[in-house]
């Protein structure tokens, strides 16, 4: 009897308990909207901030903050405080799609910054076409792609590969090429670019080397062995890294340990900034290249003046700044510029005034939204300093356009997209027909 | 370009003429070329370093090592450039004069790989006379790196005295690196010069070999040519020890990761996806323990790792413990439910680091005795990959002696072998069981200590190795500590093997591939057990 009557006590107590957490959660639920009142512009963030990818992607978000809250302090826009929306879409591209939706339906916030793998991007294209919102997308990517709904704030394949290409063609007068990368769409477009790039240089099949290697591999004595073998065959030797992410770490360890120098062979990466080489001793690594369209060590005003508030904001005085973040410096404030100017959030209406719009990047050029989506950026070599940091080269003399289709390759050659005239991503200019088709 | 080049080493040449005779070096020009470092402007301190090199003042030697290190400092404004000394003082580049201190605007000279390949040619040629042997083979081999036909005569001199056995060699090949290049060498020289290129035998030969051009008399062509395909058999025979090494040392990362997963899967049986946390957590101990030692004892910072070991186990050992008592002692017998609690917890684990530390990853240095790597033969070893085997193997040792020979591992064998005998015999299950777990779990820290050597440490560290473990475990056979040894290492070699066969990716799958079909012909594994101890 008496045991009945606890185990009664226990189960209503625990329904009850149920019934106050349901009520706390509607509570919540209901109150939230509420909170979030008109008179605020709401802005999504799309960065995963757990799983593989929130290595990169947390910092962006970061970014995004900070940049909210400054121009927060300058009186927001048109009137009204902006407001940051985080998801964490957790490096699970569907995940992605379904945040998206999330935040433009739900949350109906009038663009999104985010995604950093081409995966995730590809995920979410849908989603932004169907319900007509923005994108900005920070990273450098493998091109092929020219979208509506999409500003690309990165760089295209000819704003990053193929300069560094060229510069170690003529400075370093590399012959031989190893063209290493992470198994995934973009180190494969990337590496199909300058292999076709190139040949067209007259550089020998015998010449390339071509390897591809899973995400997240750690093991590299064999390749970095192969690289070695295939450095001795008497012409100067370089390698192009598309190795993305946690791989970087091993694979430069293990260069440094077989001893395999910068002035033997030099490895240029597209996808190692600041931030992957704080997990690492650089001394060894001295005089490996990296190519972007910015470092934090590049000394103008700007530059100066955004790292000292960063590090201001993240009350982290050795908090590094990367590529991506001044992308999307550059594409938030293309953005707040369009609205202003078309004094409005609706999408449409800020999709078409974007093209046209310029910006000031951190290293000190005027960056401009092309009809394409894509900007024009400045375009840096930079070697690895034993501090960790970069030390620049070499600079293009002007800013370089981005080209949403690659030149070099035969199904892309004759695309271009242009979202102002013609209003195609594909457009076709042999046969002045929108929709061709990429290779 | 070339030119310059040229003049410069020929002026070099000239600068180390100087140095042997001790001619008095004149002051002005020096202070003039120091003070191109200042520029920061990469052709002048191409002239700068050239001119210093060729100055014969006894400074161009610091100033020029300094130079690599990034020590030279330079201050724009005043156009000084200073030597920061390996021991922290300054002196002035320029007189040589003790500084109280850089000023804080100075910065270091820049330079790029082809300032750091005339830095090197110009210590080449700097040191080449250096009385100490092991300078004077690194000498040699910039020299044999740059063949630059000038420092001919520095390396004939230094030839002709040297005593000590190896730079004798060393020196010899860079004479005959020069001879090769040299188009006015005569046939024989030539001839001779093949011979000790060829002897040589390794990668760099083969470089060298394969780099000169097609205008050598046919004697000599003929020669070259058979040099390198004697070369190249020698090197493709040792790449297959080299293959062997790789899969010993692959094989041993897969069995540090796994062996603690050998006693809480294997011993066990419980199904742990949080066991590449716990090796994650170790790493982050190594890292932390890093951290403590570099801003209070830095002198201490060889010895992080002994250090850290005890604290990962303890760190782990105790999480281990932890999880074992809250949860999956609830759950003994329930394969899926421990299977989805543990998966859960792994995330938790993972995102409170995340938290805690940061998403980015955190450096943890390797100590210097961990640090490069040595020549076996034509096959280059890294120290970090040989004391990781060498680890590896110790771990195991202890742990088979200690399942042995202690009471706990008769207690623990008692109870994996047949719980209720063993409770009725007298033993704590339930204590045992943790303390299982617990070595289980402390062990997988040790593992994160060692792998942080070699990998990256974020909070997806654990993450990459789960699998593998799991792998190696069920292959070797479920509850055998010696299957989980044979094997990582066949694991390890097999994909080494097919690396450089299939690549990367698909070496991988072939291995899982290969694996699947194994299971269905041995369920077991490779050493199954047999008789009573097998329940079920």
């Amino acid at each position: 009897m008496l045991t009945q009557l606890t185990h009664d006590v226990a189960t209503m107590s625990r329904r009850r308990w149920l019934a106050a957490t349901a009520g706390l959660v509607l509570g919540l639920a209901a109150f939230s909207p509420a909170k979030a009142a008109d008179d605020t512009i709401k802005v999504g963030v799309l960065h995963s901030l757990s799983g593989t990818m929130a290595i990169s992607e947390t910092t962006l978000k970061d970014t995004i903050l900070f940049l909210i809250d400054e121009q927060n302090k300058k009186g927001g826009v048109l009137g009204k405080k902006l407001e940051a929306v985080v998801v964490d879409p957790a490096s699970n591209w569907p995940l992605f799609a379904e945040k998206a939706r999330e935040l433009i339906t739900k949350d109906k916030v009038a663009v999104v910054f985010g995604c950093w793998t081409s995966v995730s991007r590809k995920s979410v294209l849908p989603v932004f076409k169907e319900l007509n919102n923005i994108l900005f997308y920070p990273v450098q990517y493998e091109g092929e792609e020219s979208e509506r709904n999409v500003f690309y704030t990165g760089a295209a394949p000819n704003q990053q590969a193929i300069p560094a290409v060229d510069y170690l063609m003529k400075e370093e007068k590399v012959k031989r090429w190893v063209l290493a990368g992470t198994d995934y769409v973009y180190p494969r477009t990337t590496n199909k670019i300058l292999e076709a790039y190139l040949k067209s240089k007259g550089v020998a099949q015998d010449d390339i080397m071509i390897n591809y290697t899973p995400f997240g591999h750690s093991d590299w004595q064999t390749i970095v062995a192969d690289i070695k073998k295939f450095g001795s065959a008497g012409k100067k030797t370089a390698v192009v890294s598309t190795i993305n992410g946690d791989a970087n770490v091993p694979f430069y360890k293990e260069l440094g340990n077989q001893g395999i120098k910068a002035t033997d062979i030099p490895v240029v990466a597209f996808s190692v900034g600041e931030e992957e080489l704080a997990g690492i001793d650089t001394k060894p690594l001295v005089g490996h290249l990296a190519a972007w369209n910015y470092f934090e060590s590049i000394k103008t005003p700007a530059n100066e003046k955004f790292i000292k508030e960063w590090q201001a904001y993240t009350k982290n005085p050795k908090r590094t700044t990367n590529d991506p973040m001044e992308a999307h410096v550059i594409g938030f404030n293309m953005w707040v510029k369009a609205v202003e100017k078309v004094k409005s959030t609706d999408p449409d209406k800020v999709i078409d005034a974007l093209p046209g719009i310029e910006a000031p990047n951190l290293t000190g050029g005027i960056s401009k939204m092309l009809p394409n989506h894509h900007i024009t950026k400045p375009v840096f070599i930079g070697e690895i300093k034993g501090d960790g940091q970069f030390n620049v080269v070499y600079k293009t003399k002007d800013l370089v356009p981005g080209d949403a289709w690659s030149k070099e390759l035969e199904g892309s050659r004759d695309l271009i997209g242009d979202w102002v005239t013609k209003k195609c991503g594909n457009y076709n200019v042999k046969t002045n027909k929108c929709g061709g088709q990429a290779s | 370009m070339l030119a310059t080049v040229h003049d410069r080493l020929r002026a070099l040449a000239l600068a180390v003429f100087l140095i042997v005779f001790a001619l008095p070096a004149f002051a002005g020009p020096f202070e003039d070329a120091v003070g191109k470092f200042a520029t920061d402007d990469f052709s002048d301190t191409d002239e700068a370093i050239g001119a210093v090199a060729s100055s014969g003042n006894p400074l161009a030697y610091p100033i020029i090592s300094a130079l690599r290190d990034e020590r030279l400092m330079f201050d724009a404004e005043t156009s000084k450039v200073y030597i920061k000394q390996v021991d922290g003082k300054a002196i002035d580049a320029a007189t040589g004069a003790a500084v109280d201190s850089i000023p804080d605007s100075a910065s270091s000279v820049n330079l790029n790989n082809r300032l750091r390949r005339a830095v090197e040619a110009a210590l080449g040629g700097l040191t080449l006379l250096s009385p100490d042997p092991a300078t004077r083979i690194n000498a040699a081999q910039s020299v044999f790196k740059s063949h630059e036909e000038t420092a001919l005569p520095t390396v004939e001199s230094a030839l002709a005295k040297e005593t000590n056995r190896s730079a004798k060699q060393a020196l010899s090949e860079a004479r005959a690196a020069i001879l090769l290049f040299k188009s006015d060498a005569s046939e024989v020289d030539k001839l001779e010069a093949v011979a000790t290129v060829k002897a040589r035998g390794d990668q760099e030969a083969m470089a060298l070999l394969t780099s000169l051009g097609n205008d050598q008399p046919p004697l000599v062509a003929k020669a070259i040519t058979s040099a390198i395909s004697s070369i190249q058999s020698n090197l493709a025979m040792w790449s297959a020890v080299q293959n062997a090494w790789y899969g010993l040392s692959l094989g041993s990362v897969l069995l540090l990761a796994a062996i603690g997963l050998a006693i809480t899967f294997g011993v066990m049986g419980v199904i742990n996806m949080a066991h590449g946390e716990m090796v994650m957590l170790g790493a982050y101990t190594t890292f932390v323990v890093q951290e403590v030692i570099r801003s209070r004892y830095p002198a201490l910072f060889d010895h992080s790792l002994f250090i850290a070991v005890p604290l990962a186990f303890l760190v782990s050992g105790a999480v281990g413990v932890l999880i074992e008592r809250s949860i999956i002692r609830f759950l003994y017998g329930r394969p899926l439910e421990t299977l989805l609690a543990t998966w859960g917890l792994s995330l938790v684990l993972q995102q409170a680091v995340r938290t805690g530390f940061g998403p980015t990853n955190r450096e943890v240095g390797n100590p210097s005795w961990m640090s490069g790597a040595f020549d076996l033969g034509q096959i280059t070893i890294t120290y970090n990959r040989l004391w990781i085997l060498v680890f590896t193997l110790a771990v195991f040792a202890i742990l088979l002696a200690m399942l042995r020979y202690t009471a706990l591992g008769l207690e623990m064998r008692a109870v994996t072998q047949n719980r209720r005998m063993a409770a009725s015999m007298g033993i704590a299950t339930s204590r045992v069981d943790a303390l299982t777990f617990g070595l289980g779990s402390g062990i997988a820290g040790i593992a994160g200590v060692a792998l942080s050597q070699i990998d990256n440490v974020s909070p997806n560290l654990g993450q990459s190795y789960i699998i593998d473990s799991f792998m190696v475990v069920v292959f070797g056979g479920v509850g055998n500590l010696w299957g989980t040894l044979v094997g990582a290492f066949t694991l390890g070699i097999a994909n080494k093997f097919l690396e450089p066969v299939a690549g990367a990716v698909l070496g991988k799958i072939a291995i899982l591939v290969l694996i699947i079909l194994f299971i269905q012909k041995r369920p077991r594994g490779l050493f199954a057990l047999k008789g009573r101890a097998v329940e079920a």
